[in-house]
């Protein structure tokens, strides 16, 4: 296997007395694009919220096993987790643009970390025209976020991410509110931002898994049933269940 | 109505109160309202933060938040009481307009953290989830996308709050309400005329109803103007947000 960059071993997650995740053990490689696949309900989300610490707000969800970013151990007490999630940048379901203007969006996060002042318009520009949505914005960046088109939220959603330059992004559904030619564009974006990082993706949709990813990891009722390649999992998956529900006989 | 003019609101009650104008009751009350919400709005408001995005529910908290409801259904003359008892002789503020103000601004709390946190609960999760995946604390998050938001909520449900204690008259009357003062009030520990307080006066202590009967229903007119004003605004607030949204 190439260099793993983020990984888990032994998660187990309990929200309240619900045992969620079961016994995950997941290695996601560098600069691929990894899909989760599962029925509603299985976890993926779950478990790619547990990667940059979204849960910590959620009050009773308890996580125990060891997560790593590189050989950093991510749920370690000293380590900041504000820090961690400009590493491990998180785009989600529905756009969820700041009510702010577009260059403002931009802006936030640079300006969180301290980013230098005079650098910010050059960092903007080069992440929006990396989310393909430069062309599009750039006579207008005073304009409030919330203005643009769906599909072009979410490219902000994904540029705002971007611009922090992180290690790993992950995406939980980011297509499943967006029409299909959004979607193909944000699938474009995909593919040519994983030459810079590594990408986690959560998807119900199959085809979407076979156009974007490297590796599939499919899970069911919180387990991890198969983790190969995309390959491996189409066409000649090595469990019956897996088999099952890429061919779309149940979930 | 006809005693309502530019004199009536603009000059001091001159001949025991038979003639002249209201103008020290309308800057009481203004001043009173005043110091309700330098006390009771910051406060409240970071009551129902605390309350909505820090404290974990726990029994506790439940606790505090049925009392918080329970608060609010309290007579407003028990206020007046605890008014009397706490501010003007144990803290010994005396009766004074700052005694007054704070118990108004008590009465005003449960209300203001009622209201602000409902304000706060509107505000989806995905909004604060945004800003946290970027790297923001808790408390970033809350000062550039949560308070932003619920901002003319919040305004909206203390303007109502404020509107309704500046028509108290029972919480004030113990604690430093004076049916006439010889001037206008200058500081915060003096005693001072209110609206609704005169009102009350004119219309039933007054040895000379009849003669006063319209200065009370022109004062009744001037503080029914002064809460529909401050109506206005919250209405005008929600109307702009609902029209954003």
């Amino acid at each position: 296997m190439a260099d793993i960059k983020l990984s888990a071993h032994n998660l187990n997650l309990y929200f309240g007395t619900k045992h969620i995740l079961k016994n995950i053990d997941i290695d996601f490689s560098k600069n691929k694009v990894t899909s989760l696949i599962g029925p509603s309900g299985c976890g993926k989300s779950t478990l790619l919220r547990c990667f940059n610490r979204m849960h910590d707000l959620t009050p009773d969800a308890k996580i125990e096993g060891i997560l790593k970013l590189d050989d950093l151990d991510i749920y370690k007490k000293k380590y900041s987790v504000t820090e961690l999630r400009k590493r491990i940048g998180m785009v989600f379901q529905k756009p969820n643009p700041l009510p702010k203007s577009i260059y403002e969006n931009m802006s936030y996060a640079l300006k969180l970390h301290d980013f230098p002042k005079n650098e910010l318009p050059h960092l903007i520009e080069s992440a929006l025209k990396e989310s393909y949505l430069w062309e599009e914005v750039k006579e207008e960046l005073k304009k409030p976020a919330v203005k643009l088109s769906g599909g072009q939220q979410q490219r902000l959603c994904i540029a705002r991410t971007v611009v922090l330059r992180p290690e790993v992004i992950l995406m939980d559904e980011p297509c499943s509110a967006l029409d299909p030619i959004s979607t193909r564009k944000i699938e474009d974006l995909i593919l040519s931002l994983k030459r810079n990082y590594t990408i986690v993706i959560v998807t119900h949709n199959m085809q979407q898994a076979q156009r974007i990813s490297d590796d599939v990891a499919f899970m069911y009722l919180g387990e991890l049933i198969e983790f190969d390649t995309y390959e491996n999992i189409f066409k000649n998956a090595k469990k019956e269940l897996t088999k099952n529900y890429v061919s779309g006989h149940f979930g | 109505m006809p005693s309502v003019s530019w004199n009536f609101i603009s000059k001091l009650p001159t001949e025991g109160m038979t003639k002249g104008g209201i103008l020290p009751a309308i800057t009481g009350t203004v001043l009173l309202t005043f110091i309700t919400t330098i006390f009771a709005v910051p406060f409240g408001i970071a009551c129902a933060i605390y309350l909505n995005e820090y404290a974990r529910p726990s029994v506790l908290t439940n606790i505090i938040r049925a009392s918080i409801r329970n608060l609010s259904g309290i007579p407003s003359i028990i206020y007046g009481l605890f008014g009397l008892a706490l501010f003007v002789q144990a803290l010994r503020l005396g009766t004074s307009v700052l005694s007054a103000g704070l118990t108004l601004g008590l009465l005003s709390l449960p209300y203001i953290i009622t209201t602000t946190e409902e304000a706060l609960k509107r505000i989806p999760t995905v909004m604060r989830e945004a800003t946290l995946a970027l790297g923001a604390t808790q408390f970033e998050t809350i000062r550039d996308v949560v308070l932003p938001k619920a901002l003319p909520g919040i305004l909206t449900g203390v303007i109502l709050t404020l509107s309704r204690a500046a028509g108290e008259t029972a919480p004030i009357l113990f604690t430093g309400v004076a049916f006439y003062i010889n001037g206008l009030a200058t500081s915060f520990n003096q005693e001072f005329m209110a609206l609704p307080y005169h009102l009350y006066m004119l219309s039933t202590q007054h040895q000379s109803i009849g003669q006063v009967r319209p200065l009370a229903y022109g004062t009744a007119v001037v503080l029914i103007i002064l809460v529909f004003i401050m109506n206005c605004i919250a209405f005008y607030i929600r109307f702009k947000q609902r029209t954003q949204d």
